[in-house]
């Protein structure tokens, strides 16, 4: 059973405190994935885990065991790195027999776990290769075959498809979360890349500031963000924020320019005649009869994307609004839209503090 | 795809290395002619007349045992002087390296030996070894040794050996430094994870790394040994005690200058240069191929 457990992790160089108290536990064979923008710490987070960084405050521990002071050899844990780090004197054979020659490992049982990783990564062909000699994508899978290899009780990526092309890094996507889910070894995985910690995670971590932001499922996050910050972060084109006055009776949002939104619930009277930062989905926005409750939108812009279609759209107030629309609609800059939220899917942040407010 | 440049002047590319050539000529081709040229003749005893002897000067020094005799010395004082400059670099490297702040400090304090004149640096290091002023001497004594360099040959060889690596110490720390900051760290975390402890480390991945480094400053040692510690030996020892310090560079100055036998003394200078040439040849040929990975 290899779980890891981070207790009240913080960490500071000097007066400078990167990570602010995280708490957050990995289950056994679980992919939990770390994910904010560049400078929230996650990589520092990923490194403390590894023992490539000291633990100013709190705890980690793997399998059970507490780590903080152990180095990284004796954490049983396996790296891929954003520059994949291969030994660049070291045929791809030997950089992936390395770790298990320091194991002290028999060469026949060396072999055999080489050939078997290689085997599994397509990689033989290339095992007498210096990693010069090979493309970005092997590269990615050689510094994969590596962590492999070793069985060890935990997977550690750090950005490990940053590097790659676009296309490549789809493909790779796929492998990995192919391969953790059959050796089902349990993986924390950093990435700034929301579609990859949508589509790999079992649950994501959103970090920001040195601080875990909402921790769940894709799901979860996607339909109920906790912040601002995480509904702008998750989800493309990014969610809607609108400056929004709750009205008297609690039932009603006013937004700038006068326009009238009901809220299909009542909020409590501690929110009434408050100001409220109301979030909206891109997609979540279906243009139809001018109705009562319908955001009349003037057209911008009209990205075609084939798939969809997204709209830049101005309301009355002047705010700036995306909406998602299928690929085939025939819509012109210039025009009016009436603009429908689906039901359901209007997200209410108190603006001060970014945090979303409690559902009545 | 590089563009070339292209110059509408046909003069200006003469220009523009004209005063690289001249140097070039003045100071190296124009001597080295002569110093070719000078081997192939003999001089009367007062200097006034001189005949082509052909390859006889040649066959005269390489047949002198006081020669064979100079090259094993030269020998002993090359390996010695670039092991002993190569690997307390290389140790004042990885532990510069390792340092979190005031780099720039250890830096400049550990490059500045290099900065002192080789006279000087000879002189400094004649006084703290003098046997009758020396402090360092005073210690060794004190230590129950005997130490004479004035008068044991081989404490004499000892000495400018030290003054000669320590000299070049501060030339290859900065080399190496600057190779061990070129690799990546991840590369030794990667190793720290895969298990490998400090030693493993800098055997199995910064050594192999570290290699280009290591071959260009192992032939430049060799030659600063073999030619440019003229300067310490000349401060220190004059080739002495009983010649025992006297390696091929100062020889050749010795039975040119002091012997005044200048067909000797230009066949022996050709016969460095040839070397000199030979193993910047291996050095160009190795930093081609093989060492880069």
């Amino acid at each position: 059973m290899a779980t890891i457990d981070i207790r009240g992790v913080r960490k500071s160089y000097g007066a400078t405190e990167v990570i602010r108290g995280i708490d957050c536990a990995v289950a056994d064979g679980e992919l939990l994935v770390l994910l904010g923008p560049s400078g929230c710490g996650k990589s520092t987070l990923l490194r403390m885990v590894a023992g490539l960084e000291r633990i100013t405050e709190g705890e980690i521990a793997i399998a059970g065991r507490v780590v903080n002071a152990l180095e990284p050899k004796d954490r049983n844990i396996a790296m891929v790195f954003q520059n994949y780090a291969l030994y660049p004197h070291m045929s791809v054979y030997d950089n992936m027999a390395y770790g298990l020659r320091i194991k002290g490992m028999s060469r026949a049982a060396i072999d055999a776990a080489v050939q078997k990783a290689a085997a599994t990564l397509e990689l033989t062909p290339f095992l007498a290769r210096k990693p010069k000699e090979l493309s970005g994508g092997q590269r990615q899978r050689v510094a994969m075959g590596r962590a492999i290899v070793r069985e060890p009780d935990v997977f550690l990526f750090d950005e490990p498809l940053s590097n790659l092309d676009a296309k490549l890094r789809t493909q790779m996507r796929v492998e990995i979360k192919k391969l953790q889910g059959r050796l089902g070894v349990t993986s924390l995985y950093v990435t700034h890349d929301q579609v990859e910690a949508m589509t790999l995670a079992d649950r994501i971590v959103v970090m920001h500031a040195g601080a875990a932001e909402q921790i769940g499922t894709p799901m979860e996050i996607y339909a109920r963000p906790a912040s601002v910050f995480v509904g702008g972060f998750i989800g493309s084109p990014p969610m809607n924020m609108l400056p929004a006055e709750v009205a008297a009776d609690g039932a009603a949002l006013t937004l700038a320019g006068g326009v009238q939104l009901p809220l299909g619930q009542s909020l409590g009277a501690e929110h009434r005649g408050r100001p409220v930062t109301l979030g909206i989905r891109p997609e979540h926005l279906h243009p139809g009869a001018e109705a009562p409750g319908a955001l009349p939108a003037l057209v911008d812009l009209v990205e075609a994307l084939g798939a969809d279609t997204v709209v830049h759209a101005r309301l009355p107030g002047g705010a700036a609004l995306l909406c998602r629309l299928p690929g085939d609609s025939a819509v012109a800059r210039g025009a009016r839209l009436a603009l429908h939220p689906a039901p359901g899917a209007l997200h209410l942040f108190d603006p001060a503090s970014g945090r979303r407010l409690p559902e009545g | 795809m590089r563009r070339k440049v292209i110059f509408e002047h046909k003069l200006l590319p003469y220009l523009l290395l004209a005063p690289q050539l001249a140097i070039t000529l003045v100071f190296f081709i124009w001597p080295s002619v002569q110093a070719m040229w000078m081997s192939l003749l003999r001089e009367d005893m007062f200097g006034l007349s001189s005949t082509f002897v052909g390859l006889e000067n040649y066959v005269r020094v390489l047949s002198d045992p006081g020669y064979v005799a100079a090259v094993r010395r030269t020998v002993v004082f090359s390996v010695a002087v670039a092991l002993l400059a190569l690997l307390p670099a290389l140790l004042l490297a990885v532990m510069v390296d390792k340092l979190t702040r005031r780099v720039a400090t250890y830096r400049v304090i550990l490059v500045l030996p290099y900065a002192i004149a080789p006279a000087i640096a000879g002189v400094l290091w004649l006084f703290m070894f003098n046997p009758s002023v020396g402090i360092v001497a005073a210690g060794i004594r004190g230590l129950g040794f005997a130490w004479n360099p004035k008068l044991d040959g081989q404490d004499a060889m000892i000495l400018v050996i030290l003054a000669s690596a320590w000299k070049q110490i501060s030339y290859n720390f900065l080399f190496f430094l600057a190779g061990l900051q070129a690799i990546p760290k991840s590369l030794l975390e990667a190793a720290a994870i895969d298990g490998a402890g400090e030693w493993r480390r800098f055997r199995t991945i910064v050594l192999p790394l570290l290699s280009p480094v290591t071959f260009f400053l192992v032939t430049v040692n060799v030659v600063y040994a073999f030619f440019d510690t003229f300067g310490v030996i000349h401060a220190v020892t004059q080739g002495g005690p009983a010649k025992a310090t006297e390696v091929l560079v100062y020889k050749a100055w010795y039975d040119g200058i002091i012997a005044t036998d200048f067909g000797i003394s230009s066949a022996q200078s050709v016969i460095l240069m040839a070397v000199v040439i030979a193993l910047t040849a291996i050095q160009f040929r190795f930093i081609d191929r093989k060492v880069t990975y």
